[in-house]
């Protein structure tokens, strides 16, 4: 029975071990998770990207669901998922805010001109001070909140129709399921 | 020997000088502060604070526009009034645990902290079993056994 031991002891750690590393080869060593989910969602009143008179504000978004999506003429990824967000914008589930990062304000408008508009509202993030409280490092970024005003969910990295469907509509189905009084 | 001590006393100079020069090279071109222990607490906590962007670099060694606004960020609590303490806490409550460079004590790495304390006990007491163990065959053997 010792023999035995002697040999499937060190035969069971090592394999434990590989499964381990395995596990940590599958794992993106650059993604961070955000503190931030299940917490209240933090606050910003912000100009809009189209006329600075106007202010888009987080508090104007409560008692539904909502998404913001973090973007910048500057960022590749942005425009890889734009198409996408066109198309999720279309399917009319959840007013989509967009931040727009310490982008050239001239240089986004024209983007939105050119490639469409699948915001309800663009709020100018110039000074990158709203980033930084959504523990944003990079874009784009994609953010649901529940209407009670909770961060539900947290997409790094270009929005597919693939994260869309398995994870935020989910999601966003249960929160208008669970919060129908607080609507409107 | 006394060579030996000379190079390496020298040595050991070169590296002090280098790790100090290291330090004077901020990558900000001006100064933080006018008041010379803020200007050190500003770079002590840049240098503590990870760049998300380029996650192997501080904030204080890297120029990605998200490390220029982190600093900017510490350099306003600074001028605050704020604790170190605090303006840790708030970049922990954006960015969690991973923006400190060096690692809290909590419960989701506590193993991770007590593991060579539990290895070198679990190591121990397998050395000291088997070393009894030992003894005790040599007790029990025959004495030209023992001898050997």
């Amino acid at each position: 029975m010792n023999n035995w031991l002697k040999f499937a002891l060190p035969f069971a750690l090592f394999a434990a071990l590989g499964v381990f590393l395995f596990v940590g080869l599958q794992r993106d060593p650059s993604y961070v998770p955000s503190p931030l989910i299940g917490k209240p969602a933090p606050e910003f009143t912000l100009p809009s990207l189209q006329d600075a008179a106007y202010t888009v504000s987080t508090n104007d978004l409560r008692g539904r669901p909502w998404v913001l999506n973090l973007w910048g003429t500057w960022c590749g990824g942005c425009r890889q998922e734009h198409d996408t967000l066109i198309a999720i914008a279309r399917s009319n589930v959840v007013p989509m805010i967009g931040l727009n990062w310490k982008d050239d304000n001239v240089a986004a408008q024209e983007w939105l001109r050119a490639l469409g508009n699948p915001y309800s509202a663009v709020a100018e993030d110039a000074e990158g001070r709203a980033a930084i409280d959504w523990g944003v490092y990079g874009a784009p970024e994609t953010f649901l909140i529940g209407p009670d005003g909770t961060v539900l969910f947290k997409h790094i990295a270009p929005m597919t129709m693939e994260v869309w469907t398995k994870e935020f509509l989910p999601r966003i189905r249960a929160a208008q399921a669970g919060a129908p009084a607080s609507q409107g | 020997m006394t060579r030996l001590l000379t190079v390496l006393a020298r040595t050991l100079l070169a590296a002090w000088l280098l790790a100090f020069a290291g330090h004077a090279l901020a990558i900000d071109s001006q100064k933080a502060f006018e008041d010379p222990a803020l200007q050190a607490r500003y770079e002590h906590i840049n240098r503590e604070l990870r760049c998300l962007v380029c996650q192997n670099q501080t904030i204080a060694d890297s120029n990605a526009t998200l490390a220029q606004d982190l600093r900017r960020e510490v350099k306003e609590m600074i001028a605050a009034g704020k604790s170190d303490d605090e303006i840790r806490e708030f970049m922990i409550a954006r960015y969690g645990d991973f923006v400190l460079y060096r690692p809290r004590l909590t419960a989701t790495n506590f193993l991770l902290w007590a593991a060579p304390v539990l290895l070198l006990l679990i190591g121990s007491f397998i050395g000291i079993r088997y070393i009894r163990r030992q003894a005790a065959e040599v007790d029990t053997d025959s004495p030209e056994a023992g001898q050997s």
